[in-house]
């Protein structure tokens, strides 16, 4: 007899492992035992190993290139230069930004570090060896690194390629290192605006320099299998599939015979959106010797050449009435692109989303100009841990909200709640043009107040102050606020695309006979646990358990076209592609439920993992079951087999939120800072996994941390990087890294499918705000408005000695 | 380059390399041998991703010759646990999420395994400077400090439960 009881809906919800569930990781057991498989520990039969011949100058002609004592060496295959490329059309390849990039120093180099040469052997050794031996001669020119020195009558002329062309890719060129001028808003009005104002306060915000600095550097494995005439590729790519689609057009080689595969990625944070020189070099030096060819960059390499974030110099205006309501915000960005236009944007957006700068704040006009220069950097504005260029720009409205604050001589709390969008204003239109999703400010900002005592904190900071003004302490205590809005998921492809790629995504789910599950997708994770999280989405989708969801991605032959993982898109828009391929599963599970219940579709409802006959709870089938009926039955006017994809066009971006705030020590005499505490609370939408959000919340505010704090790439006058190791570029230990208070509020998405937002980006946005505000807020009894990031100890140090307080 | 023949034990087994006398120990293991456990993410020990043990002591195998492990005993990631029964601290890595991408987690593993011999109770504070000469970029170590202090706990509690079992 069957005296099993039926598990109720709780329990078996509860067995799914799905949404709302802080499921372990199933990537976890391989990276513990040391068995994840990263490109480096990719090996090939007759695999030679490739590295590059590096400039070690910013700006110079090349005279000559010696590649016979490189060649002369035992174990050296090939050495190739841009005369080597030329013939292939590969000496310089297009960009993501519209401009194009050489592949190998074709005449002239750029910049310190620039790929100059490729040297081909046996290993990694006696390639060192062989690039130490070509001998390349230069004949130095004037350096630009000041971004407001390119564009001066007699500055040096960097991209002699382009000198004459008055057009870009963005519209007209006003200088030969001017890129575009990006404009965004209403210019006439905002000027009425400020010109008319009871206050404005005017800034530069100057966001330096950094650099994504993944603890895995890119590189790849080429092999070009001349017998089938199919090339594969295994390398850190964060969009297997674009990277695919250029390499065909770049390469002639038929989109069909190129294979992608990202394997296990340590790390990307925007460092492997780009198509860099030594995949390209990888590629043909396969072609050219047969054999596969690996190359990966080291640290050096990887600071000092591919990619860059940030370098936006940001200056603003905002307006108020007396009693602090924001009338109008004005900016114009210098934006630092390097050498190469190669900045990882949508095609539209030659400064990304820079125009998310209104924030948080309801301001009724605004108006928003980028001008994108040429200097001697390396090039590839890439988004680091942050949808692009938003980081940016929510660096620069916090910082206008504080000095606007202190002009208005206003608590910037109250500033921030009193010009914050109501809930009830969603979905909002902000003065340059997006339609913000879904929003409760202020209830997060107030939750946020509540849960450090906001109040408290500023009566500790005055007593504090008064016993650093009667000489009993030398430190100084600072209250970093900051709220943010972000927009990600990128994007619908009637405004977004890459190089034409609109940006959707895909999933493909196949259901096997027994009941368990395959599903590919076309992102890619690299540490944001997708193989855990997308298979609880589905779970909830399908009442399959998530751990009978086998879940694949990156590689091209398999996957289906998407644009992969960065500009926290993963979830907005391949978790909603997972979602929609789940309900065609259930659509079809229905149909066949209905066969093999012998009711009509309608009279099923769906119970978790079951369609039930309405009214006859005991009558169901299972999805287990119809997945083997599926397979098994014949059933009129429908097929066999149990499978679904789906390609997701996102109606709108996400639109993630939160309320950030750190408490600082300062000793202003060392300039050493002390976090004493970090909470913060974000707002994502409907959360798929607490334990990775907070997770990945921890790491963000780490990366803010760091870049806030001392994280930099320096250059001098010449063009030398003054930060290209570890030992120069910080990154915190856990020694300087504080412990983190995280918190939420849940206002789903409207239009995504589960009402999930994406957070791995927000608390990078959101963190160095409050890190560098509170750096602010500490000194702003003595009249410091603005001091540009990072705060590292000398600087923090030489704000106190500007201020007088060090006699 | 001249090879010359280094020996060494790795995970308990006796391996001999014939290796160029510039060999890293980390290249050694990765390509010579087939543990690619450790990482390679600066090169300059900065970082310690390819952290192992040699002779009892935590090294980081980019800055150090093959040659110097000659005779050495060396423990990798790959050779503290068996698929079927995992060491407590990579138990307790998964357990409290003390990893995101993966790359610096063989060497924070080897890190924490010689740290919590070193120290058995550490106190957080402890543990954070323990493991200061390993870097992360995902996690920003609050969990990967909840996983070891949680491996701590449970590695004295088995060994109690070995010294009563012996008493």
């Amino acid at each position: 007899m069957d005296d099993v009881k039926t598990p109720s809906s709780e329990e078996r919800k509860s067995a799914l492992s799905g949404l709302g569930t802080s499921r372990k990781r199933v990537e976890d057991a391989r990276f513990t035992q040391g068995k994840g498989n990263y490109v480096d520990d990719i090996k090939l039969k007759g695999m030679l190993f490739g590295d590059f011949v590096r400039s070690p100058v910013a700006h110079a002609k090349i005279k000559k290139i010696d590649t016979s004592a490189a060649l002369a060496l035992p174990g050296i295959h090939a050495v190739l230069t841009a005369a080597d490329l030329e013939p292939l059309g590969l000496h310089w390849m297009p960009t993501l930004a519209g401009d194009k990039q050489m592949v190998l120093a074709d005449g002239k180099v750029l910049f310190q570090g620039q790929e100059v040469a490729f040297v081909v052997g046996d290993d990694r050794y006696a390639v060192a060896d062989g690039v130490a031996l070509v001998e390349v001669e230069y004949d130095e020119l004037p350096v630009v690194t000041d971004p407001f020195k390119a564009e001066m009558e007699n500055a040096p002329i960097l991209r002699e390629d382009i000198a004459d062309q008055k057009e870009g890719a963005h519209g007209p060129r006003r200088h030969p290192n001017h890129i575009f001028t990006w404009e965004s808003g209403d210019k006439e009005g905002t000027n009425k605006v400020l010109d008319e104002a009871e206050v404005v306060a005017d800034e530069m915000v100057y966001y330096h320099r950094t650099h994504p600095c993944p603890l895995e550097t890119c590189g790849c494995v080429a092999s070009m299998d001349k017998v089938n005439g199919k090339l594969t590729v295994w390398g850190t790519f964060q969009a297997p599939h674009a990277v695919r689609t250029v390499a065909s057009l770049i390469s002639s080689i038929p989109e069909h015979n190129i294979r992608i595969i990202s394997p296990d990625i340590g790390g990307g944070f925007g460092n492997k959106v780009g198509v860099y020189p030594g995949y390209v070099c990888a590629i043909v030096a396969s072609i050219v010797t047969g054999v596969p060819i690996k190359w990966v960059e080291d640290r050096m390499d990887n600071l000092m050449a591919t990619a860059f974030a940030r370098d936006y110099w940001m200056h603003g205006k905002i307006s108020a009435t007396k009693d602090g309501k924001i009338t109008g915000l004005w900016c114009h960005t210098t934006a630092d692109h390097g050498a190469f236009d190669a900045c990882a944007d949508p095609t539209k957006f030659p400064a990304g989303f820079m125009n998310i700068c209104t924030g948080s704040y309801d301001i009724p006009v605004a108006y928003l100009a980028v001008d994108g220069v040429y200097t001697n950097k390396a090039p590839g504005g890439v988004a680091y841990r942050c949808s692009f260029r938003v980081t940016e720009a929510s660096y620069f409205i916090e910082r206008m909200i504080e000095v606007l604050a202190l002009k208005l001589g206003m608590d910037s709390a109250e500033l921030r709640s009193k010009n914050f969008i109501k809930k009830e204003q969603f979905p909002y239109t902000s003065a340059l043009g997006w339609e913000y999703d879904s929003g409760d400010y202020h209830r997060a900002w107030d939750k946020a107040l509540e849960a450090v005592n906001y109040k408290k904190l500023r009566e500790d900071q005055a007593k504090q102050l008064e016993l650093f003004k009667s000489g009993k302490s030398r430190k100084l205590m600072g209250i970093g606020l900051s709220h943010f809005t972000e927009i990600v998921g990128a994007g619908p492809v009637k405004n977004c695309d890459i190089l034409g790629l609109g940006m959707f995504d895909a999933c493909e789910i196949r259901i096997h006979p027994t009941g368990s599950a395959i599903a590919r997708l076309g992102t890619i994770s690299q540490g944001q646990g997708h193989a855990t999280t997308f298979a609880q989405i589905l779970a909830s989708e399908i009442g399959i358990p998530a751990s009978d969801i086998t879940l694949e991605e990156g590689d091209t032959d398999t996957a289906p076209y998407g644009l992969g993982t960065y500009g926290s898109r993963s979830t907005p828009v391949a978790g909603a592609a997972t979602a929609m391929a789940g309900r065609k599963i259930r659509a079809k599970a229905q149909m066949i439920a209905a066969y093999l219940l012998e009711v009509h579709d309608d009279d099923l409802e769906w119970d978790v993992d079951r369609f039930v006959v309405k009214g006859a709870p005991e009558k169901f089938k299972t999805m287990k079951e119809i997945a083997f009926a599926s397979y098994n039955q014949a059933i009129p006017g429908v097929e066999p087999g149990l499978e679904a994809v789906s390609y997701y066009d996102p109606p709108n971006m996400t639109y993630p939120n939160g309320a950030y705030i750190c408490v600082m020590e300062i000793d202003v005499d060392t300039g050493v800072t002390e976090i004493k505490k970090v909470y913060a609370l974000d707002d994502c939408g409907t959360r798929i996994n607490p334990m990775i959000i907070e997770g990945q919340v921890h790491g963000g505010l780490t990366e803010a941390l760091a870049i806030s704090m001392g994280q930099e790439i320096a250059y001098d006058e010449q063009g030398n990087v003054m930060t290209g190791t570890l030992m120069d570029f910080f990154v915190p230990t856990a020694w300087e890294t504080p412990n983190y208070e995280t918190d939420f509020t849940e206002t789903p998405s409207p239009h995504h499918p589960i009402g999930a937002k994406g957070v791995g980006e927000s608390p990078n946005v959101g963190g160095v705000s409050a890190f560098s505000n509170a750096v602010h807020d500490a000194f702003k009894p003595f009249g410091l408005t603005q001091a540009h990031m990072p705060h590292d100890h000398w600087r923090v140090w030489k704000i106190a000695k500007d201020l007088g307080l060090h006699n | 380059m001249e090879k010359i023949n280094v020996s060494m034990k790795v995970n308990g087994k006796n391996e001999t390399l014939s290796v160029e006398p510039r060999t890293l120990l980390v290249h050694a293991l990765r390509e010579h041998l087939e543990y690619t456990g450790a990482h390679i993410g600066c090169s300059s020990s900065h970082c310690g991703a390819c952290t192992v043990d040699m002779n009892g002591k935590s090294v980081k195998s980019c800055t150090i010759f093959a040659p110097q492990a000659e005779g050495a005993d060396i423990l990798t990631v790959e050779g503290i646990g068996t698929p079927d029964k995992l060491h407590v601290i990579q138990e307790m890595f998964k357990e409290h999420h003390g990893l995101q991408c993966g790359y610096c987690t063989p060497g924070m593993i080897m890190r924490s395994y010689r740290f919590l011999q070193e120290n058995p109770n550490p106190t957080e504070e402890e543990v954070r400077f323990g493991i200061s000469g390993n870097l992360c970029r995902c996690t920003g170590y609050q969990n990967i400090v909840k996983s070891i202090m949680a491996a701590a706990d449970k590695l004295r509690e088995e060994s109690n439960i070995e010294k009563k079992e012996i008493a």
